[in-house]
């Protein structure tokens, strides 16, 4: 299996006095696709920006293991975060020399075929996510960074997200760890789903099953009853701090 | 229908027709009302276009209504003797004025002699901004050291400076260059910080976690999502630049328009002055035209500027 083994042990994470990560230990196989729900500010994007490098740990340790190269870590955030003064293309190599073929290539992959030349102003929201997941999968990531990046989009737009990026991952299987507040949508996408409740791992599910999955499937109906139960009563434990 | 059937003639006629349009009327009650919004077929070359071309000839045609307008009504009053020639002369006086000046070689000389003056001043000035802004904006230690002593020497004016400008420098080109370059100067230098510390954070994150090195993330990321601010900057410096001209041509000049506007006040020629106003307006619209092609030639991502670029 393709992509990076991740490693985290003892990760804590504190802004100030306010811990928001404390201990969590994790183990990620290569190729295994995560996702990470949980009620809001339960750390669930603290913990995937701290596997991204984009903030450091307080305590604890990220250990990322491929074969024969260092890991390449990808991330895609809620918002495109897409350069507006760049072409699509150029926006898909940025970082890169020479790769305007490779961008073409990819951009077909993701469904935007000849729309390298324009600038992001003219696409919708979801072809702007479409131009994002291109920029991150030019790179070939072994661990590729999920934050809710298709939380902004409209239901059909997310489905057809959501399927493209099952494709992609069929094409070319890597680590993916996917925050999301969408309990199908883990239950669609990936092997285990974790929920992160109050700065640790409350719940660590894993599962199989044909792909690609049904939203009506009842084995996914059940799993998604005991995640919302396990969501709601975080819920009212944070209802009853405050 | 025995009841209607007992009345006879129009009132008979008029009760069962009402009871036909009562049937005709959909049962929610309310009458249906259709607004026809938009109806239109497809055709090459149809209204659609001519509309356009009509938007695009008045886009050109409006801005140009007023000024004329006017000039035709001050002709009109001076003709009539309304307003004095001596104290404002018609506009064609002073176009012959123009045209007098320009058989002898004057106007142009002294046109191109400004038009030099304030090139070089706002090149000076403006790199000079550009460069202070872009280290102040993109380094702390040169922000520390340098933001407060500009902001301090910003908020003297600069004009207060010509009586010294002239001991120091005499009445050559220098000081007039100098105070054209300091006029320009700061409009550049405090777009350009106030540009580069207003770069969304979440993009330099991005261009961080995609591996640019320092050079490249100010070149790909800092500059352009600055460069808005820094034509405002330039369009504004290009106005403080001729603003400043007009005062330092005052100062003992040989030539230039300020020149020609000290010569004809000795003169009494008020068609001379009233025309080298006339060129200061027209210089400033042309300078800021220029940057304004600039500008949407730039700018052409921008949400604000992408319509007008693709019309």
């Amino acid at each position: 299996m393709s992509g990076a083994e991740v490693s985290l042990r003892g990760l804590g994470k504190s802004f100030g006095s306010r811990k928001v990560l404390h201990a969590v230990d994790l183990d990620v196989a290569a190729g295994q696709f995560v996702s990470i729900i949980g009620p809001s500010g339960a750390g669930k994007s603290t913990l995937l920006r701290l596997v991204a490098g984009l903030d450091s740990a307080t305590t604890g340790r990220i250990e990322l293991r491929t074969r024969g190269h260092k890991a390449d870590v990808r991330m895609m955030f809620q918002e495109d975060r897409l350069l507006p003064w760049r072409t699509v293309q150029r926006n898909v190599v940025l970082g890169l020399k020479n790769r305007e073929r490779d961008a073409a290539d990819i951009l077909r992959a993701v469904g935007l075929e000849g729309r390298g030349s324009e600038f992001p102003i003219v696409l919708s929201g979801g072809q702007r996510q479409r131009v994002a997941l291109a920029r991150a999968l030019i790179h070939e990531p072994d661990l590729l960074l999920l934050d809710e990046p298709f939380g902004a989009l409209d239901a059909i737009t997310r489905a057809a997200m959501q399927l493209l990026l099952e494709q992609l991952l069929a094409a070319h299987p890597r680590t993916v760890l996917l925050v999301t507040h969408d309990v199908e949508e883990a239950l669609l996408l990936s092997d285990r789903v974790l929920l992160i409740k109050d700065g640790g791992i409350a719940r660590d599910l894993s599962f199989d099953g044909p792909r690609p999955r049904h939203r009506g499937d009842p084995a996914l109906a059940a799993l998604k009853e005991e995640l919302l139960d396990g969501l709601l009563t975080a819920e009212g434990s944070l209802a009853a701090v405050a | 229908m025995t009841d209607a059937s007992l009345l006879s003639g129009p009132a008979a006629a008029a009760a069962s027709a009402a009871v036909v349009r009562k049937e005709a009327v959909p049962r929610a009650g309310a009458p249906v009302v259709v607004s026809v919004v938009a109806d239109i077929s497809e055709r090459a070359g149809g209204v659609a276009p001519a509309r356009a071309r009509g938007a695009a000839l008045r886009r050109v045609l409006l801005p140009w209504l007023l000024p004329l307008g006017l000039l035709g009504i001050w002709q009109l009053l001076s003709a009539t003797g309304i307003i004095s020639t001596a104290i404002v002369p018609a506009p064609l006086d002073i176009w012959d004025a123009a045209v007098q000046l320009a058989q002898r070689g004057e106007l142009q000389r002294d046109i191109l002699v400004s038009l030099r003056r304030v090139a070089i001043g706002f090149v000076i000035g403006a790199t000079g901004g550009l460069l202070l802004g872009l280290f102040v904006g993109l380094f702390e230690p040169v922000r520390d050291l340098l933001d407060r002593s500009l902001q301090m020497i910003r908020t003297i004016p600069h004009l207060a400076l010509v009586p010294l400008m002239i001991l120091w420098f005499g009445i050559g080109e220098e000081p007039r260059l100098i105070l054209v370059a300091m006029g320009s100067l700061f409009p550049v230098y405090i777009n350009t910080v106030g540009g580069i510390r207003n770069v969304d954070p979440k993009l330099i994150e991005l261009g961080k976690s995609y591996g640019l090195g320092r050079t490249e993330l100010i070149w790909s990321i800092v500059l352009p999502a600055a460069l808005q601010p820094i034509l405002v900057g330039i369009r504004y410096a290009l106005g403080v630049a001729w603003l400043t001209l007009v005062v330092g041509e005052t100062i003992a000049s040989r030539d230039g328009v300020g020149y020609l506007v000290q010569n004809a006040r000795e003169l009494l020629r008020i068609d001379i002055i009233v025309l080298a106003i006339i060129l200061y307006a027209i210089a400033g619209w042309l300078s800021d035209l220029v940057t304004r092609v600039i500008e949407r030639r730039l700018l052409r991502w921008h949400p604000n500027y992408a319509d007008r670029a693709n019309a």
